[in-house]
């Protein structure tokens, strides 16, 4: 059965009596032990995306049409007490600030056995013996000095492993993590990213990898999912995307990352422009006043996802962008 | 790569409950107003036994000064004063630490409530707050005593309510900041209850501020029960509490200074003392401060 499954969910924002739509139509799914990236600028939708599937959106947005599946139930139609059941349970979370998303006055072994002691039932010492373990597993040494100590006397990679311990301490099938590895040092960064996608496929967790750096999705994901401006655009494997992107924005996301694999002195390339306000109206393809191979139709209508060789893309000449991709390489 | 050991890095700190004991260790004034509160405590508890007369009793030595009979000299009745003092102290201790913590339960719930509950039931509860906001407190405890009578618990009551705004107030306030925190979203993402998430998370992050607002308030209430008792709507004539024979002795105060100063020094006193235990009480709370 699948883990998660989102059918064109579409969240919506309330603001100064007016509706503006912040994701449209978002679309994917996952297994467990999979790795799902979502990809995209700030804005587009990707963190929204995941805050719906935990039910927290913050006050005046909400999920306004669609379905959110999880091994297929419907948490929308879930009371808030059914899906606090699943919270931290069945699906929990790990955010982008290892600094501030600890709490600064408990201890770690007061915030790393709460959870298991309220959604597992574990004793005192029992959830304490599971977080000596947890610990050993993110990689933290000297666990039980660790578990007395507060958020402040740790360094930002070892909170992350902390967050990360938390978010696997009741073994969860979901784990939703939010640019995991934003806020830390680049060294760190793909220790932090390897034991998290290591740990997942350990124990079985769908994760589903929220990010906006491309280079991390390579490595660490099966499955793409490509957002801007609150549109899935494009949906691929990892491997099928890099080779040959199908919409001109994953096309120009690609050549505006600095590659080892090409000539040196090869300009990147930014993506002229900037993505639009969300509380602006756009017609056709969101992509398009960016967009090098837009046309009439683009700025008219807007294309909906449909499959293209391996690939699901959201664009009207998804054969255009893989041309010129294939031009720039050679 | 994934399995680098992190080198523990800091010496180890101490565990919360000995912070306290370690925190106090440093803190003469936290030291010195521990054991003057704990003096005026053991005074109270054992006033029968440690006055040397009933502080109801009258005696013709009327003002008499200072001296080895009546240690603290005596009022306009001849009442011994170091025996009403040690009778007063139960009472005033009583009220005053009894109503800032009946103000702080109401106050902090009410605030927490209305701050991360946010919407029409921070709308009701503060506009109550304000309501309360606008009345200056005393008048407030003037009235609940005088339409309620006088007494013990009358008088608690009315110096408690008159409280809690101030307490609701900061919780509300620092509830506002704490719950856009990301660990308050993280403890949401756990799945935990709002009252678990309100209780165990967001309020001891908020205790720094709750605590300073406390050590005042125990202080204002002493002040508020002497300031009752002295116009009459105290405890009763009858109960010597500091802040009546403050009152009393205030006619008499050019020639009995001893009337005005003594009980005013055991109002400083534990004023004193247990502003020094709140700013330990701060310090030994707050786990990112090292000592």
């Amino acid at each position: 059965m699948t883990l998660l499954r989102l059918e064109n969910v579409a969240i919506d924002v309330d603001r100064d009596g007016q509706t503006r739509r912040l994701v449209h139509d978002a679309s994917f799914e996952l297994d467990r032990g999979e790795t799902l990236a979502i990809v995209g600028e700030s804005g587009s939708g990707k963190s929204l995306s995941a805050l719906a599937v935990m039910g927290l959106l913050a006050d005046g947005l909400r999920q306004a049409e669609g379905v959110i599946e999880f091994e297929g139930r419907d948490l929308s139609a879930m009371s808030p007490k059914q899906i606090n059941q699943l919270r931290g349970s069945e699906i929990s979370m790990i955010f982008q600030e290892p600094m501030t998303s600890l709490n600064p006055v408990r201890s770690i072994e007061h915030q790393l056995t709460e959870g298991m002691r309220l959604k597992m039932g574990l004793s005192r010492r029992g959830a304490r013996a599971r977080a000596l373990e947890l610990l050993q597993e993110v990689g933290i040494s000297d666990p039980a000095q660790r578990l007395r100590q507060y958020p402040h006397q740790l360094s930002g990679g070892m909170r992350q492993r902390v967050m990360i311990a938390i978010a696997l301490s009741c073994n969860p099938k979901l784990i939703l993590a939010d640019e995991p590895t934003t806020a830390l040092d680049v060294t760190i960064q793909a220790q932090i990213l390897a034991l998290t996608a290591k740990l997942c496929r350990d124990h079985d967790v769908g994760l589903v990898l929220i990010t906006h750096n491309l280079g991390i999705v390579a490595r660490y994901a099966r499955n793409v999912a490509v957002m801007y401006a609150g549109r899935v655009i494009e949906k691929a494997s990892a491997r099928d995307l890099y080779r040959a992107p199908k919409h001109p924005y994953t096309r120009g996301l690609l050549d505006s990352v600095p590659r080892l694999d090409l000539p040196r002195d090869r300009p990147l390339s930014p993506i002229a422009g900037a993505p639009p306000d969300p509380m602006e109206e756009l017609t056709g393809c969101r992509f398009h006043p960016r967009c090098p191979k837009a046309t009439d139709r683009c700025i008219a209508e807007v294309p909906a996802i449909h499959d293209v060789e391996r690939h699901q893309v959201a664009c009207w000449h998804p054969n255009l962008a893989q041309k010129n991709a294939r031009e720039a390489v050679a | 790569m994934t399995d680098t050991a992190l080198a523990p890095s800091e010496p180890l700190p101490a565990r919360q409950r000995s912070r306290f004991r370690a925190t106090l260790a440093h803190d003469r004034k936290a030291q010195l107003g521990l054991i003057i509160l704990a003096v005026f405590l053991l005074a109270g508890i054992f006033a029968p036994l440690l006055a040397p007369f009933d502080p109801n009793e009258m005696t013709f030595d009327m003002m008499g000064g200072l001296s080895w009979t009546h240690p603290l000299g005596t009022d306009d009745l001849g009442r011994d004063l170091f025996s009403r003092i040690l009778y007063g102290t139960r009472v005033s201790l009583f009220i005053g630490i009894s109503t800032v913590a009946i103000a702080l339960v109401a106050g902090i719930t009410l605030g927490l409530v209305a701050g991360y509950f946010g919407g029409w039931v921070d709308m009701v509860i503060m506009r109550y707050i304000d309501l309360q906001w606008a009345f200056p407190n005393f008048i407030i405890a003037v009235y609940l005593v005088a339409v309620f009578g006088t007494g013990l618990l009358n008088v608690i009551v009315a110096i408690s309510l008159a409280f809690v705004d101030d307490f609701a107030r900061i919780a509300r306030s620092m509830t506002l900041s704490l719950r856009e925190e990301q660990y308050v979203d993280a403890a949401r993402t756990l799945g935990f209850s709002n009252l678990r998430t309100l209780f165990v998370h967001i309020l001891p992050n908020a205790v720094a501020p709750i605590i300073v607002q406390a050590t005042v308030s125990v202080s204002y209430a002493i002040l508020g029960e002497a300031s009752l008792s002295f116009l009459g709507l105290g405890v009763d004539a009858n109960t010597p509490t500091w802040g009546l024979i403050l009152a009393d002795g205030r006619g008499f105060i050019t020639q009995a200074w001893w009337l005005g100063v003594f009980p005013g020094v055991a109002i400083m006193l534990v004023v004193l003392s247990i502003n020094f235990i709140g700013d330990w009480l701060r310090d030994a709370l707050d786990v990112r401060q090292s000592f």
